[in-house]
């Protein structure tokens, strides 16, 4: 939701980066306030990724360029570990199984460690287990998943529900989420999305990663982005998703370049 | 992100004081003189020497192994010292008189010598280089008709049950350095369960090596006779010296009739510095034989320390429906190489064993599992289960697998199963995303890893074997 003289949670300006000397992200800007969703969509090899693991401080990629301010303070001073502690949540494309450690030893531990950060309460495993299972019960999620090991020999749905559950318990200020919708069925969707929904208020703000407009029929975005070629080239409101959906991204790419090429 | 994986492994090693204590240390060399000088010291029957005679005249004939997977210069043998021992004042009577300076010793390592301070049902042998310093508990395992003590006191005392069990599982001419710790073999602990008598404690053998240039030669044998069961915990250290150190060690295991034991290793000798200079060499032979129906051995290692590691703890499953089981976590950091694994020799009816090895090479280490399983043509329903897991961190180490298997009995089940994995960037990301800090990710990720070994150890020693690994322990419910 838009909230009037809501504060900005996240000013980017002029973001550069890029993987093994490739540059992928090429001077993005977008501004964030709190209590707002933001889709942002884009071709394959847009950057729509690459700026997800950026913003969460993935170590494989180099910024090269531009600055990210979170809740006035800059983010890309931050360890990855900071950020995360800080409220910047990333929901991964695809989830990393983790063999021999239990779900639930692995959420309190998460859940601890940003707690003391927060200098709010630890829960032992008791007090834990209660809420935890608080939240599963959100998104459909059977008690079996605490025993097992993070993610392993989870399918791909249950892996993204587990996402999400991550994300209820830690409660983050900005959630980004990256192609969270992708291997998800029909019923799987709807769960994960109303998930998202009872996650959101006027504090935090999300930011979707996706493909499909499909996604946005279940979380409604305030904003829509198009990202092309490592920048955002195009910013409108739910509608733009549905207009992308009937009629791809060319049009936007070609309108964007004759913009380019009339201001040159 | 490696660098922060490097520095979280090498944990420097805490145990690389040397005490300055007066030692009796023999000239360097080995000769039957050598041999005839440790027998004289150790006052042993004749039996004895004949024994220790034999194998070295059939070491002479031998050749070091070169078959494992570890590269090291020659070995010379006569630039080692066979015998040091701390220097008696007199014979002790009671830990009191034990020299201060031996028991601050240990006490600095934390290994209880005094009874009173001693862990709740742990009974300790402790070695200090060649000799046995003391055992608690003694009087106690006695009651029950359970020997626990040295192997050298064993000889003086019960010399009918060291002379029917020592060399019988692993005989004097078994390999090369078998041999040679049947010729030269100094001390370490032996233990005979009765018939019946289930050990109300865990039995423990704290081994130290001190001296420089000395060779540590241990002997342990340990009988549970039908029906009775036992759990044994051995644990090393050594100092930090540029020199490679030997230990030649050979443990036996004899379990008869319905018997069970367990043996576990913690094993820190010192591995060398980053550079790969200096450590102990840990060539060692442990074998177990169930002898009687029913029996059970099985061996649980963690073996962390060490230039090289040389050694199978191994079952031969003799009695009808006896188990061997193997369970290993060998780490392996800076120039260490490992090359360990265990053998299963199954010849009884519905043998069943277990194998499951975990694998942790770190820096620019060479990491090796190697093991057999036999089924031979008697052995009607036998059943292996191999499970061998290895971790790689960092892009310098390696790690192998050398699984054999020969079967000759077509109604014999054998799986064997192997993975691979790596402490990678994308994994540590994760862990980073949700708020863990590096350090807290490996330790997790480390004794997941290791969680199916580290669950057979006693408890004292799991907590110990955490810490080895220089991580700290996972939350207390998982």
């Amino acid at each position: 939701m838009i909230v009037q003289n809501s504060p900005t949670l996240l000013q980017v300006r002029g973001l550069r980066a890029s993987i093994n000397g490739t540059e992928i992200l090429k001077g993005l800007d977008l501004t964030v306030k709190r209590g707002e969703v933001h889709a942002i969509m884009g071709p394959n090899g847009s950057g729509k990724s690459t700026f997800a693991k950026v913003l969460a401080g993935h170590t494989a990629y180099e910024v090269t360029g531009g600055e990210v301010m979170f809740e006035g303070k800059n983010l890309l001073d931050m360890a990855p570990e900071m950020r995360a502690r800080a409220g910047v949540f990333l929901a991964f494309q695809y989830p990393i199984e983790i063999p021999g450690v239990g779900n639930s030893q692995f959420l309190r531990l998460a859940y601890n460690t940003v707690q003391a950060e927060r200098g709010q309460e630890e829960l032992d495993p008791l007090e834990f287990d209660d809420l935890v299972r608080e939240k599963m019960k959100l998104l459909e999620m059977s008690p079996d998943f605490l025993q097992r090991s993070v993610n392993e020999g989870f399918s791909g749905g249950e892996k993204k529900r587990n996402e999400i559950l991550q994300m209820a318990v830690l409660q983050p200020s900005l959630a980004i989420l990256d192609e969270t919708d992708s291997g998800l069925d029909i019923d799987a969707l709807r769960v994960v999305s109303q998930g998202v929904n009872h996650l959101t208020n006027k504090d935090n703000a999300v930011v979707l990663v996706t493909h499909y407009q499909r996604l946005l029929n279940y979380i409604v975005p305030d904003y829509v982005h198009v990202m092309s070629a490592g920048r955002i080239i195009r910013t409108g409101g739910k509608e733009l998703a549905l207009e992308l959906e009937e009629r791809g991204y060319d049009w936007i790419e070609a309108e964007a370049a004759e913009a380019a090429g009339a201001l040159a | 992100m490696s660098a922060t994986l490097d520095h979280l492994v090498n944990q420097p090693y805490k145990h690389g004081f040397v005490t300055d204590i007066e030692s009796e240390v023999a000239a360097k060399g080995l000769s039957e003189d050598t041999i005839r000088l440790i027998s004289a010291k150790k006052n042993e029957p004749d039996w004895l020497l004949e024994f220790r005679l034999k194998a070295f005249r059939h070491w002479l004939t031998m050749k070091d192994p070169g078959w494992a997977n570890v590269k090291h210069p020659k070995i010379d043998f006569q630039a080692i010292s066979y015998y040091a021992a701390p220097k008696p004042k007199a014979k002790l009577k009671s830990m009191d008189e034990v020299d201060p300076e031996l028991l601050r010793t240990f006490e600095k390592l934390g290994v209880p010598v005094h009874e009173r301070a001693a862990l709740a049902g742990v009974a300790v042998d402790v070695i200090f280089d060649s000799v046995s310093v003391t055992t608690t508990y003694k009087a106690k395992l006695a009651e029950v008709g359970i020997i626990f003590g040295s192997i050298s006191e064993a000889v003086q005392n019960h010399p009918d049950l060291v002379k029917k069990y020592l060399g019988s599982v692993v005989p004097a001419a078994d390999n090369f350095y078998a041999a040679l710790n049947s010729a030269v073999f100094t001390d370490g602990s032996f233990c005979f369960i009765p018939k019946g008598v289930k050990c109300p404690m865990e039995l423990s053998t704290y081994f130290r090596i001190n001296t420089e240039e000395t060779g540590q030669f241990e002997r342990t044998l340990i009988v549970a006779e039908e029906g009775a069961s036992v759990s044994y915990l051995e644990g090393c250290t050594a100092p930090k010296f540029d020199t490679n150190q030997l230990h030649a060690a050979v443990v036996e295991l004899v379990a008869l009739d319905n018997a069970d034991i367990k043996y576990s290793t913690v094993q820190n000798w010192y591995a060398g510095d980053e550079n790969g200079q200096g450590g102990i060499y840990n060539f060692v032979t442990k074998r177990g034989l169930c002898k009687g129906v029913n029996s059970r051995i099985s061996w649980t290692q963690v073996e962390t320390g060490s230039a090289i590691t040389w050694k199978y703890p191994s079952c031969i499953l003799q009695g009808d429906n006896s188990v061997g089981e193997f369970y290993s976590v060998a780490v392996t950091n800076h120039h260490q190489q490992a090359d360990t694994g265990t053998k299963m020799i199954h010849l009884g009816k519905n043998t069943r064993s277990t194998i499951v090895s975990k694998g942790i090479s770190a820096g620019q280490s060479n990491n090796s599992y190697r093991g057999l399983v036999k089924v031979m043509p008697g052995a009607d329903g036998a059943r292996n289960y191999s499970q061998c897991d290895s971790m790689l961190v960092g892009a310098r180490c390696s790690a192998n697998t050398f699984p054999y298997i020969q079967v000759r009995n077509p109604s014999a089940r054998v799986e064997h199963e192997a993975s691979t994995s790596k402490i990678g960037e994308d994994q540590m990301f994760y862990f980073a995303q949700r708020g863990i800090d590096a350090e807290e990710a490996v330790s997790m990720i480390i004794n997941g890893f290791c969680k199916d070994v580290f669950q057979q150890l006693p408890m004292e020693f799991a907590v110990e074997a955490t810490k080895l690994l220089g991580f700290k322990l996972e939350g207390s419910v998982g």
